[in-house]
């Protein structure tokens, strides 16, 4: 389904009748080159790029349920590339530079809005841990500015900046960060994937690999076996239980996240700020609401919900940095299921199993790095050589001892 | 939650933080042959499984106990929990 002015017009005086669905609805053919299992914004930002950078059309992706209905419809939105490790950070400079040319690769309005994004300081430590990180940030090609309490209280004049324990003294501040409407992001990807021929296969459950000597011949689904030159997992909270019917184990836990999002307000805040002293962060949305979120729960759960104690955790950081939001109502919360890893970084790598290759890990964070995890993926899965940017988010880094651990915690996911 | 303590009896689980897999307690034998592939393992690799679960609670904001809590993954329920140093004698009985 393509769209133009003179279409919206001619619609507009017939009725919209003759408006399409946005990519066709087609049954699985007997086998594909390549079959992606997992169609959120990871398994549609792959075949995407499979078919249109990579020249690979014979391509499904296999969903359990509907596109978009995992953690690329639920998250918070925030896209940006304001890591520390020479692992990651490369990587995620590269996805907001695809990010930037999103709208027009894909041709499909997905809100971009680069609105920044500002992590304060709270301390003499804080400072110079974040000027360390601004420079590493730099040293990518991304930008970073470290602000001072005044350039900060010009920004947010709301902010508060006195509060006894956590003093504000400043930010860092990524100004090429934002959001985007992280659904239009699914369909934009879905139906370019489907323009250039790609099978999008919905309502079909993965659930076996059929494995001959070692090597991937395809997959058994709810609708039947697909046969695969090569199989791409892209299953995010999802991630040990689809891989351990190929008989992996994996160095990840599942965990769950909430936001939360206000009542429609009108526009106070401007980017996205995230607090220095706990975990929260917020920004507000196009159509007014505030949406925020913080912890993760810290326990394994696949109940696609949270509990309590987060919830009161994330009201009490918000109240510590912006007490201006006490008024506002919570319309709604919601949780995703999260795969964690023991280091708090991805994983895009072939596996033991030859011709299944694994896109997973991707923490809290997976949303910012869409395209540029989709377009990387699709590189392996079409080169059989990792993308540049990807060389350090290996399967067997755990073994080697080549961890990217941004925070240093140690192998607990629950600290990343 | 609601952390059944076997000492002090119903307590709210945000008096405690959580470590993970109970499988934490069995700790391979450093010098045994194998020791390495053993460790990566004990340190990296998880069962995460969509169901029960063995974990490790810590009772930090209460009497400092470690307990091994069994919970459904799917709906959160617990079932039970005991003290970990009793899961882990009896882990030290059944290797002896
Ligand atoms: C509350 C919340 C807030 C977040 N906020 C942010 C943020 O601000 N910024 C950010 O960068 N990231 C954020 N994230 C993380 C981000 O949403 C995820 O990392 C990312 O969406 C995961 O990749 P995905 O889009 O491919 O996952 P999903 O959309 O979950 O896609 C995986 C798909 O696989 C399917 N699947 C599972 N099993 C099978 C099977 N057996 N067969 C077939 N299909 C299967 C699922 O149905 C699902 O559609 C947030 C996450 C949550 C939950």
């Amino acid at each position: 389904m393509r769209f133009s002015g003179f279409r919206v017009v001619k619609e507009a005086l017939t009725g919209h009748k003759g408006w399409k669905p946005l990519w066709r609805d087609p049954d699985p053919q007997p086998a594909y080159d390549i079959v992606i299992v997992g169609g959120g914004g990871h398994g549609l930002a792959t075949a995407y790029y499979l078919a249109n950078t990579f020249d690979k059309p014979r391509v499904a992706v296999l969903e359990k349920g509907w596109l978009g209905g995992g953690n690329i419809g639920r998250n918070t939105t925030i896209v940006r590339s304001n890591y520390l490790l020479p692992g990651n950070q490369p990587f995620y400079e590269f996805s907001l530079k695809l990010w930037e040319g999103l709208e027009q690769e894909f041709n499909f309005n997905a809100m971009m809005s680069q609105r920044g994004i500002l992590n304060l300081i709270h301390s003499d430590a804080q400072r110079d841990a974040y000027r360390r990180r601004g420079n590493a940030m730099l040293l990518s090609g991304a930008d970073a500015e470290l602000l001072d309490l005044a350039a900060v209280r010009d920004m947010y004049p709301f902010l508060n900046f006195d509060n006894a324990r956590f003093p504000i003294r400043g930010g860092l501040l990524q100004r090429r960060a934002g959001t985007a409407r992280h659904d239009a992001v699914a369909w934009g990807f879905a139906r370019g994937a489907d323009l250039a021929g790609v099978d999008l296969i919905q309502n079909c459950e993965v659930t076996g690999f059929r494995i001959e000597n070692g090597t991937v011949k395809g997959v058994e689904t709810t609708r039947g076996y697909v046969g695969a030159g090569k199989v791409g997992v892209a299953v995010a909270g999802s991630t040990t239980r689809v891989m351990e019917k190929a008989g992996l184990r994996l160095p990840i836990e599942s965990q769950g996240l909430q936001a939360f999002v206000s009542e429609g307000l009108k526009p106070a805040i401007d980017g996205v700020i995230t607090f220095g002293a706990g975990h929260f962060y917020i920004s507000q949305s196009d159509k007014g609401g505030l949406v925020f979120g913080g912890d993760i729960e810290s326990y394994n759960s696949y109940a696609q919900r949270g509990n309590l104690p987060v919830v009161e955790d994330v009201m009490e950081c918000g109240m510590a940095m912006l007490p201006g939001i006490g008024r506002a109502r919570v319309l709604r919360s919601w949780g995703g299921i999260m795969d964690m890893t023991m280091d708090g970084s991805p994983i895009i790598d072939r596996t033991p199993v030859q011709g299944l290759y694994l896109n997973g890990g991707w923490c809290y964070g997976g949303f910012k790095a869409t395209p540029a995890s989709g377009y990387t993926f699709a590189h392996l899965l079409a080169t059989d050589t990792p993308h540049p940017v990807t060389t350090a988010m290996r399967l067997d880094r755990f073994e080697r001892g080549h961890l990217i651990d941004e925070k240093g915690a140690g192998a607990q996911p629950n600290l990343h | 939650m609601i952390i059944p303590h076997p000492l002090l009896g119903p307590r709210d689980s945000q008096e405690f933080t959580i470590m993970g897999d109970a499988k934490l307690l069995a700790r391979p034998d450093g010098l045994a042959d194998g020791a390495e592939a053993a460790f990566f393992d004990y340190l990296y690799l998880r069962d995460n499984p969509a169901g029960l679960h063995r974990e490790l609670w810590y009772h930090e904001q209460g009497d400092r106990s470690w307990l091994v809590v069994t919970r459904d993954t799917l709906t959160h329920e617990i079932l039970g929990a005991e003290l970990a140093s009793d899961v882990a004698r009896r882990l030290a009985e059944g290797a002896a």
